[in-house]
């Protein structure tokens, strides 16, 4: 877990599964619910975040994207598929793979 | 319930097969769907296992997690804990996991196995993942779950045969319950779990060698950008066409029917007894028979909502409609609560209980009632027929299924303006509350459900109509049949009635928006429930009129009202509070009689000033 956004552990080829684009193929890193969009806590975020199974190691993809900036999308999460806003999602950082 | 019946409880993620399983140990027909978050309360049912053993047991709403972060996980949290008023701690908990997919219901398994309870694993749906080719090696997951696990297939017949048999051996052993290591789950516990979650499945679960892409393939084009609205478009544009072409033919039995009905008695009675004639005649075949024609549409309605639900299209529509949503400052998930108002605000209303936001709950509480429920049907397809012509538009659309089309959007637009009024106003400094919905596998929906469903809705209508129905007619045949007219008055002899009277009183009132005094009449007890007041209409135009106005009630008003009128009581409909349940369940909900008034007020206001404009207006452009 970081705290700064800018700090240095944020290594360059992090992407954070917000930002990634349809059809993305990647593995979750870490969870930083710091630095989002969202109204929730980080706290709470994260906890709900690793409670749909969005936890370190697990594989996800990028099925589907909404119709309004590409918003909201349908990440499959190892075998389900959760729809979130990229909000939250931007808290997800990832590999790709 | 006896001391020695057993108590079950019945945990597990959302959109697992709880319900099912509920209903196939109980023979309930508690409500069950495809998407997460279907049951939001608690139901109790009681069975005896095949050695005679006095069960009962309690549905749970689904749950992530004994967190208890919206209204409905609280209940599952206080159940399994023990802290719920009036029920005691279950004996044993059945731990309900979707075989296809057990991640996040081993997770927690692992956490509820720290309260304590006896617990047992049901791994459900077994059926769906044999047939995807999924193994699941038991006794090595029981081993590492150190816990008894059995297999079932909660929608079939003998699919919980294993289950009965092994519960009985279960209660058959006593039980210690060990103490509650349970404290809320930090993040990094929930972390830890997922871990051993996945660990245990790697040990003992084989995937198939090619997964099943039935799902993911329907989604690329129910879940595109373009494509997705546009199937969603039409999905509820073929629904409100329906509602109108294909009850049609049956709607016009019915009410052929209830006239040839109403045509007998008059012939069997004879004359002298013509004050039982004009009540069965004029109070409960006029009355309620107006009502009961509109069961086809009901039944049409109903097939679609539940189709949809049953093939897990519901959460994908709150996916597409998120943003959409967002706009007018509502949470993604309210979208299946509004749409589950489509066939009744009640249900939609406590539908309402997953979104974990107080606020985002409210206001999606607030704006229900104005989505177009079934019961409106009746009155809104009362009124097309009777002054929109049944003609082609565009080649192949009904102007009456158009014109009903846009009395759902009108509901649609103005609960989407309502909540933006009061994001606005009351709550403007509100960050748009997050939305995470699982997608669940598409389901082929499966015949004796849906007949099932419809079949219970159909009799929910029948029993009203039976009921509140008929008790409010018999009431409104007596206000309109007595006093009788003097000997030798002229007019029609309802104008010397208590219902004229009350009316006269009332039309002051209700003249600026067009209305006379028999529709005054007709929202009164149209307050018990919507379809009244067609029945009220029905009954106070066949007095009135006599026999020729008891077969015709729409001939009736098309001959009465002037299409401004007409069209002013459509408006009305489309926002009054016209629904003493519905304000009850607000009232319930919210927990305390302020937003009740408030939705009462806030409603009957919008009806009003809506009325008198679109009165106003079709009378200056001189709509007669
Ligand atoms: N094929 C198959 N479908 C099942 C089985 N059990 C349940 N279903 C289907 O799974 C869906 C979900 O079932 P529900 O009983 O509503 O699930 P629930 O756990 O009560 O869901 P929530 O109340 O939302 O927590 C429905 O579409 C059921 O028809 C099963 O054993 N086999
Ligand atoms: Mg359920």
């Amino acid at each position: 877990m970081t705290g700064d956004p800018n700090s240095t552990q944020d290594n360059l080829q992090d992407i954070r599964l917000g930002r990634a684009d349809r059809g993305f193929v990647g593995k979750i890193i870490r969870l930083d619910a710091l630095v989002t969009g969202s109204s929730l806590s980080p706290q709470e975020l994260e906890q709900r975040l690793v409670e749909m199974g969005f936890v370190e190691g697990a594989r996800v993809e990028i099925l589907h994207e909404g119709t309004i900036r590409r918003d909201p999308i349908a990440v499959r999460v190892d075998n389900i598929t959760i729809a979130l806003r990229r909000s939250e999602a931007m808290s997800v950082i990832v590999e790709r793979l | 319930m006896t001391a020695a019946s057993l108590r079950l409880a019945l945990v597990g993620a959302p959109n697992t097969g709880k319900t099912s399983l509920f209903n196939r140990l109980t023979g309930s027909t508690q409500k069950v769907a495809n998407y997460p978050g279907v049951t939001v309360e608690r139901k109790s049912g009681g069975f005896v296992t095949p050695e005679g053993r006095s069960v009962t047991v309690l549905d749970l709403p689904g749950t992530y997690s004994l967190r208890g972060r919206s209204p409905d996980e609280e209940i599952t949290r206080d159940i399994v804990l023990g802290r719920f008023d009036g029920e005691a701690v279950p004996d044993l908990v059945l731990c309900v996991a979707d075989a296809t997919n057990l991640r996040l219901t081993l997770r927690l398994v692992l956490e509820l196995k720290r309260v304590g309870r006896p617990m047992m694993l049901v791994l459900n749906m077994i059926d769906i993942a044999k047939r995807r080719g999924v193994t699941i090696d038991l006794d090595r997951m029981s081993q590492e779950l150190g816990l008894p696990i059995v297999t079932a297939v909660a929608v079939r017949k003998g699919g919980v045969d294993e289950l009965l048999k092994r519960t009985d051996e279960f209660l058959a052993r006593s039980h210690e319950a060990a103490a509650s290591e349970w404290t809320t789950p930090t993040i990094a516990d929930l972390k830890a779990a997922q871990r051993e979650a996945d660990r245990i499945i790697a040990a003992a679960v084989t995937l198939p060698a090619k997964p099943d892409t039935l799902t993911s393939r329907i989604d690329s084009v129910v879940l595109h950008p373009v494509w997705g609205l546009l199937v969603l478009a039409v999905i509820l544009f073929v629904m409100f066409q329906a509602v109108f072409s294909w009850a049609q033919p049956a709607m016009e039995l019915l009410s052929d029917s209830f006239s040839a009905l109403g045509q007998l008695i008059h012939g069997v009675l004879p004359e002298s007894w013509s004050l039982l004639q004009s009540f069965l005649q004029n109070g409960v075949i006029s009355g309620v028979g107006s009502v009961i024609v509109f069961l086809p549409q009901i039944i049409i309605i109903f097939l679609f909502i539940l189709l949809l639900e049953d093939f897990g299209y519901m959460a994908r529509a709150a996916f597409l409609m998120d943003r959409i949503m967002g706009g007018a400052g509502l949470h993604g998930r309210a979208f299946i609560p509004l749409l589950s108002s489509f066939a009744c605000a009640i249900p939609g209303i406590m539908a309402t209980r997953v979104i974990d936001n107080p606020r985002d709950r409210l206001t999606t509480i607030l704006i229900a009632p104005l989505m177009t429920c079934s019961a409106r049907i009746p009155v809104y397809t009362l009124i097309i027929s009777a002054f929109v012509p049944a003609t082609t538009v565009w080649g192949f659309v009904n102007l009456q299924g158009l014109v009903m089309f846009g009395l759902y959007a009108a509901g649609i637009t103005s609960a989407l303006t309502v909540s933006a009024i009061a994001k606005f106003f009351l709550w403007r400094d509100h960050a748009p509350a997050p939305f995470m919905l699982e997608l669940p596998d598409y389901k082929v929906p499966r015949l004796r459900s849906i007949a099932l469903g419809v079949f219970t809705r159909a009799k929910m209508f029948l029993y009203r109509a039976g009921t509140t129905i008929l008790s409010m007619m018999v009431l409104i045949w007596f206000l309109a049949s007595f006093p009788q007219a003097p000997a030798g008055a002229d007019g029609p002899a309802i104008n010397y009635s208590f219902a004229a009277m009350i009316g006269h009183a009332l039309e002051p009132l209700l003249r600026p928006i067009g209305f006379n005094w028999q529709i005054a009449v007709a929202l009164i007890p149209g307050m018990a429930a919507r379809e009244v007041a067609v029945a009220a209409l029905g009954t106070v135009y066949s007095i009135e009129g006599g026999k020729e106005a008891a077969d015709a009630i729409g001939q009736v008003l098309a001959q009465k009202w002037t299409l401004a009128t007409a069209l002013s009581l459509l408006v009305w409909y489309i926002f009054a509070p016209q629904c003493a349940s519905t304000l009850a369940v607000i009232r319930r909900e919210t927990g305390g009689a302020k937003w009740m008034v408030v939705t009462f007020v806030y409603m009957l206001a919008l009806a009003y000033v809506a009325s008198f404009l679109t009165f106003n207006l079709a009378q200056a452009l001189g709509l007669h």
